[in-house]
């Protein structure tokens, strides 16, 4: 018992060490949200009117919602009403953005990233590393955009796209999450400012790892991205995202939307470290993420795989979905999600299985310690038409301590009578017999705890790039399982 | 003056007293068995040696080469050299067993200011050891105790005390679940391991054991205090006469 309580403790009072400020002259608008706002940063942006009207209509379907009170209320998170009028919607560095080269970039912000341990200067970046950075509003940086252009790649900052590539955004843009998707995507389609975007051409394979780092900076500013990557006939891409946010005491609210569309023969593998301020020990402050990512298999034999690692954020609402329409596709969903002191998780995935001979996999990790509460939240749905489709379900929770809750919601629809259906649940506590036999081999109880916690999580883990796994288990603070075994 | 030296030990689990005056002393490269029947405290006295919280220590003093063991956290008097194979083995899914000793043998090298063992050295290690314990290699890529027997089991806390080389270790009830031949091949193991520089406590409910593991001194305890102590045979006439034998003779002391 009071070994199991001081682990807690010393898991709780680690510092977040993401958490500093960095003082630079940022171009923020006035608070509030309406029309003129939409307008404002539609023009900020210079953005072709097609953009303007997608957000404007987004942004009366949002007003819309909010007017019917149509904010979702069914995940298990509570937290207070956001004041959607006291927030700020844009947030530049002083600076322009879309600079030519990394010298043209303020040098506060180059430290910055090297602070997060995110070097932006090519020759410092590990090679097989792509990274575009955003911080508030604007992509600051992207690497290695030559290199990547010479396989035919497109990976620049959403902004860059809507000017250099509209016809790809046009095309793509709300196809897999519509601005009519649900309220916070709304909001999203609105008043997003940049993101990324990805385009990988037909038969080629992405030469490297492309990653984007968000970084929230300023106060009061809410962060609003959104990512677009499109695999073409048998391409193939591996993109990953991290993010981390100052310490604040005040809530900020992230409202994220990813499109992935993968088409014929074509793969993507997502991966995410979300490792936002998750709030002190008595709950105050941390970002709320309200997060709606979703891929389509829309070719045959095509695959989306999303991994997840999500130990920040005060409140996280996040389903990566996969909608299989393609004959043969495949969807996968790995996750660890870990809530701490008075962090609260609702997080799972969607299968949508449309096409016949579909395929998916769901791997779920939830920890929980302080007085975290924690939720798995699937849907696995088989349409009439999704012959022979297939979904297998493992779903494991982890609890720390007596104060923390794990919970559990999977929903499954069958309309064809070909499917197969596997689902595994477990719950378990780290206990006393078990930190105690690792105590007694030496391990300090916190190292015990961690490396309970690593094994519980191996395999999702395993579906990381090398980078990311390395990070991810630092992150719950693991020694890496070594080359031994 | 003893590696381990017990005086007067009270114990208490769930306000219920459990070791009522307890004397042991064991010098450096002796072998000590404890005997006893079930509910005579044996494994509460392992698991207060292995510093387990959860048995309150009302009256006494424990030393381990001269330090006050009562004072020392599990890991503390692991990396003090202390070691406990234990009755029931516990699992740790998801993590390779080789890894999990590693991490172990690195904590306690860390304790005593020696470098880490890295993984190229560390595998020939494992290796050889496995042998020793007629174990297949192939359970050190295995999570830790999941899916093993319970002969792999307690073949496996003998192999991590072979890793570890502890001063003193305490084999809990080993014997228990064992077939004769992985009772054979423990035992082996065990006996290799025996040096003027380690001492040795076997607890057990069996003389069988003992038959390959022979002590030098055998102790009965009967209701929280030792009530007889004498050389190997000792063992052999508790088989023969019963606890209860042990029980109705005069306490008399532990030998110096």
């Amino acid at each position: 018992m009071s070994s199991s309580v001081t682990a807690i403790r010393e898991l709780a009072e680690r510092e977040y060490k993401w958490g500093f400020v960095t003082d630079i002259e940022a171009e923020s608008i006035p608070k509030g949200l309406s029309e003129d706002v939409i307008r404002l940063i539609s023009a900020k942006k210079h953005e072709p009117e097609f953009m303007l009207e997608w957000r404007l209509k987004a942004y009366r379907h949002w007003a819309s919602l909010q007017q019917a009170d149509a904010e979702p209320k069914w995940a298990n998170i509570k937290y207070p009403p956001i004041n959607y009028q006291d927030i700020v919607y844009y947030s530049a560095p002083q600076k322009k953005p879309g600079l030519k080269s990394l010298d043209e970039v303020d040098p506060e912000i180059l430290r910055t990233y090297e602070k997060l341990g995110i070097p932006l200067e090519e020759r410092k970046r590990l090679a097989g590393v792509a990274v575009d950075a955003v911080f508030d509003s604007v992509s600051v940086a992207t690497t290695f955009k030559e290199k990547l252009a010479e396989a035919g790649v497109i990976f620049c900052s959403f902004s860059e796209a809507v000017q250099k590539h509209p016809d790809l955004v046009q095309k793509y843009l709300g196809s897999v999450v519509p601005y009519t998707d649900n309220f916070f995507a709304s909001l999203n389609a609105a008043v997003f400012s940049d993101g990324s975007f990805v385009y990988v051409p037909k038969g080629v394979r992405c030469p490297m790892e492309l990653s984007t780092y968000f970084r929230i900076n300023a106060a009061e500013t809410g962060q609003f991205e959104r990512t677009l990557i499109v695999a073409d006939e048998g391409a193939y891409v591996s993109y990953l995202e991290g993010c981390t946010a100052p310490i604040r005491d005040q809530n900020q609210l992230h409202a994220a939307v990813v499109e992935l569309i993968a088409l014929d023969d074509a793969q993507i593998k997502y991966s995410t470290v979300q490792n936002w301020y998750p709030g002190d020990k008595e709950g105050r402050g941390g970002i709320y993420n309200f997060v709606t990512k979703r891929g389509k298999c829309a070719g045959v034999n095509s695959k989306i795989s999303w991994t997840q690692v999500e130990t920040g954020s005060a409140i996280t609402w996040k389903y990566p979905s996969c909608i299989l329409q393609g004959d043969n596709s495949v969807g996968e969903f790995y996750s660890v999600a870990l809530t701490n002191n008075y962090q609260q998780a609702d997080t799972g995935t969607k299968m949508i299985h449309i096409g016949k001979n579909t395929r998916s996999t769901i791997v779920s990790k939830g920890i929980s310690a302080g007085h975290g509460q924690n939720t798995y939240r699937g849907g696995v749905k088989i349409l009439k038409g999704a012959t022979a489709a297939r979904n297998y379900t493992q779903c494991d929770s982890l609890l720390i301590g007596d104060k923390c809750g794990a919970h559990t919601f999977p929903y499954i629809e069958v309309r064809n009578s070909t499917a197969r259906m596997e689902h595994e649940a477990s719950t378990s506590k780290i206990g006393d017999d078990q930190l105690f036999y690792l105590r007694q081999r030496g391990l300090k109880t916190e190292d015990a705890v961690s490396m309970i916690v690593n094994g519980f999580c191996k395999r999702v883990f395993r579906e990381l790039p090398m980078e990311f796994a390395v990070e991810a288990q630092k992150l719950l603070s693991v020694s890496l399982e070594g080359s031994v075994g | 003056m003893g590696l381990l030296e017990i005086e007067n030990l009270h114990v208490t689990v769930d306000n219920h007293e459990i070791l009522k005056g307890l004397d042991l002393k064991v010098n450096l490269g002796e072998v000590h068995s404890i005997m006893g029947p079930n509910g005579s405290g044996k494994s509460t006295l392992a698991q207060v040696l292995a510093r387990r919280e959860s048995y309150e220590v009302t009256e006494g003093k424990i030393t381990l080469d001269g330090k006050n063991l009562l004072e020392m956290k599990p890991e503390e008097a692991a990396c003090e050299g202390l070691f406990m194979a234990f009755q029931y083995p516990v699992e740790v899914p998801g993590i390779t067993n080789a890894y999990f000793l590693r991490s172990a043998l690195n904590a306690i090298r860390k304790y005593r200011g020696q470098d880490e063992m890295d993984a190229m050295d560390f595998i020939p290690l494992i290796r050889e050891k496995a042998k020793l314990f007629e174990m297949d290699e192939k359970l050190m890529n295995r999570s830790v105790n999941e899916a093993f027997s319970g002969g792999e089991k307690k073949r496996n806390e003998i192999l991590q005390m072979a890793v570890l080389q502890p001063r003193l270790a305490i084999l809990d009830e080993t014997d228990s679940g064992l077939d004769i031949d992985a009772l054979r091949i423990v035992a082996n193991g065990v006996n290799a391991m025996r040096s003027p520089d380690r001492s040795m406590i076997i607890v057990t409910h069996y003389q069988r054991l003992l038959n390959y593991i022979v002590p030098d001194y055998v102790h009965v305890l009967v209701d929280g205090r030792i009530v007889r102590s004498g050389g190997a045979d000792l063992a052999l006439e508790l088989e023969s006469k019963g606890y209860g034998w042990a029980e109705s003779e005069e306490r008399s002391a532990a030998p110096a």
